[in-house]
């Protein structure tokens, strides 16, 4: 290797990609994404269907190669040296790539075998993976009778047979029931505390904000923020709320009414106000004193997190939905 | 207790020892940076990737033994059909019908079976089972050759049983063993070759019905307008120009010429070198396309 840092920040970094840019005929997926992961850490992606998360993805690990700029992992270039990038990471994705018609165990050697582990290693290293992922039970059973949960374990699993330094996970909990999900989570988590570097793509801002050590919020193929998750959600306000109102009239006045409590201007929804705010139930008996002194009774009101549609709508000022649906094919 | 710890503990029990961090410990047997393989571990390597991924196949060919009978019911059917049905009609010069029927029996066989190594790569590509293989540390060949490797031996077991189909209803070869196992070798070649047509196909359809909706079409004029089940001069003029220089009818005559013993005017039994120039030459063209074509997809 002789040009380890040029024209690359960070050169410590686990995972570097500067200016990578990929277009599918002519739709740019990627227009320029920047990035920097340090070792031992979790770096969340952030962003709605077809904002380029999952391309990103791709390019780091090899499996498709970029128009243009250039990445790194553990300081090896994934175009010119995909074989031995190959040899540090792990990928999970978001379909579950396991072959039904084997059991758990056999998919889980079926890998070992792949990456090339001396065989007394896949045994151990198998029986340890469904052990310590729930499995154990379902081992030799073909994974065509597994639930969803199960399958994105093993899929999970397989990612770890041959112990990759990077791991790469593509919307891991993507359609799992919320269980399975806060599972899955804890799994990821003892992962981290191992040692391991994790690139995480997500559509959902509660799970960026679990996992992650830093996020980027990537849409259009752009990052358009980045920072700590609590550096992101101090920008947007930490909550959300929501009123509803009788009609189209009381709602207008209610906008008015409760703009000065929120850290941006309300938006209205309907005929629900959208207020975001920093501290939730202060400012929400604020607000129903507000709204009372006008003369106005709300027929809801909700206090949330905020969402992926609510950073979206923040920093961008479309929400994220509009993005997928502009920008699905280039997913 | 919650998930959370019983996971923990679990892993905890699993460690090597206190303070190791074995996620950052590259275990694997591999160059640790930068240093390219060598070419006698690069071809050990390939082997037993492709190794893997053929075992792999036929363990899943087990698990559906459903899909092995039912695609083994289609050609007996089509035995006893042109043995018992249709074939008092039709007189073949030189040889008994039953004669004249099996080595076209065995090639349409292995045709139709070989849409198989197409519809499992194109599942394999829906389900992402692909972009996994692409993200290992594997030989770029193996899924290919693995696949195709599987094939073949289920081609064997698919010969097996429909010789012994053959002799029930009164197949008898009479070339002796050598040249009988010599046509059952040219069968199998020509089904490997047709596996990697099928995995271009199964690699460019990306899904497993649009594989069989774009194989199929293909396979039934090339194994119908044939020498499998009529002979050719029984054809119109237009027509034998076509069937005598297909690569089926090219298999099936040089399988006929080297498993059954036939009168002395007999039509129909070809050379087994231009079979195997066939054979060559079709595994020349679609092993590159298919190997190309699976390194593009992504």
């Amino acid at each position: 290797m002789t040009a380890t840092s040029e024209g690359i920040p960070n050169p410590g970094a686990a995972i570097v990609a500067s200016g990578l840019v990929k277009r599918f005929g002519d739709v740019p997926a990627l227009d320029g994404i920047d990035l920097a992961v340090a070792p031992g850490t979790v770096f969340g992606l952030l962003g709605p269907n077809g904002a380029g998360k999952t391309t990103t993805v791709r390019i780091l690990t090899t499996i498709l190669r970029p128009d243009a700029g250039e990445a790194r992992v553990l300081g090896h270039d994934v175009v010119r040296e995909p074989e031995v990038v190959r040899n540090s990471i792990g990928l999970a994705g978001q379909y579950a790539a396991v072959d039904e018609n084997l059991t758990g165990a056999e998919n889980l050697r079926m890998v070992g075998k792949l990456t090339h582990l001396p065989r007394p290693l896949i045994k151990e290293r198998s029986v340890e993976l469904l052990e310590r992922f729930e499995l154990a039970h379902a081992a030799n059973r073909p994974v065509k009778t597994y639930s969803g949960g199960m399958r994105r374990r093993l899929d999970l699993a397989a990612s770890l047979v041959h112990r990759p330094a990077v791991l790469f996970l593509d919307e891991p909990t993507t359609g799992l029931d919320p269980r399975s999900r806060s599972e899955l989570w804890a799994v990821i988590e003892d992962l981290v505390a191992d040692g391991t570097t994790v690139l995480l793509t997500t559509q959902y801002l509660e799970e960026a904000d679990r996992l992650a050590d830093q996020l980027a919020v990537v849409d259009h193929g752009r990052i358009i923020a980045q920072g700590t998750p609590a550096e992101l959600k101090a920008g947007l306000g930490s909550t959300v709320i929501e009123i509803g109102m009788p009609g189209e009239g009381s709602s207008l006045m209610a906008l008015q009414a409760l703009a000065p409590l929120g850290v941006q201007p309300p938006t209205l929804d309907g005929t629900t106000v959208k207020l975001t705010v920093a501290d939730g139930p202060s400012v929400l008996l604020d607000a129903l004193r507000v709204l009372d002194t006008e003369g106005i009774a709300p027929t809801g009101v909700t206090l949330r997190e905020p969402s992926l549609d609510d950073v979206f709508l923040a920093l961008t000022g479309h929400a994220a939905v509009t993005g997928s649906l502009v920008d699905g094919s280039a997913a | 207790m919650s998930p959370l710890t019983k996971l923990t503990t679990a892993r905890r029990a699993g460690d090597t020892g206190p303070g190791t961090v074995p996620a950052a410990e590259p275990t694997a047997p591999t160059p640790p940076s930068g240093q390219r393989l060598g070419l006698r571990e690069r071809v050990s390597w390939g082997v037993s990737d492709a190794l893997a991924v053929t075992q792999r196949n036929l363990i899943a060919y087990t698990r559906i033994p459903e899909m092995m009978v039912f695609s083994s019911i289609q050609p007996i059917m089509f035995v006893l059909l042109f043995r018992y049905v249709l074939g008092g009609a039709i007189h073949p010069v030189g040889y008994t019908y039953v004669g004249y029927l099996m080595p076209g029996i065995f090639v349409q066989t292995v045709c139709f079976g070989a849409m198989s190594t197409g519809i499992g790569l194109a599942e394999d590509l829906g389900k992402g089972l692909i972009e996994r293989f692409r993200s290992l540390p594997m030989a770029r060949s193996a899924v290919l050759a693995g696949r195709t490797t599987a094939d073949l031996c289920r081609n064997v077991f698919v010969v097996l049983l429909m010789t012994v189909v053959g002799v029930a209803v009164g197949f008898r070869s009479g070339t002796g063993f050598f040249p009988f196992m010599a046509g059952v070798f040219l069968l199998l070649a020509f089904a490997y070759a047709l596996s990697w047509g099928s995995a271009l196909i199964g690699l460019s359809a990306r899904n497993a019905e649009t594989a069989q909706a774009m194989a199929f079409p293909l396979l039934f004029p090339l194994t119908f307008a044939s020498s499998a089940f009529a002979p050719v001069n029984s054809m119109p003029g237009w027509l034998q120009v076509f069937v005598r220089n297909q690569p089926v009818t090219i298999v099936i005559d040089a399988c006929r010429h080297l498993m059954v013993l036939a009168g002395p005017d007999a039509h129909d039994a070809g050379s087994p070198l231009k079979a195997l120039a066939w054979i060559i030459g079709m595994l020349a063209v679609f092993c590159p396309l298919a190997v190309r074509k699976y390194r593009k997809i992504a």
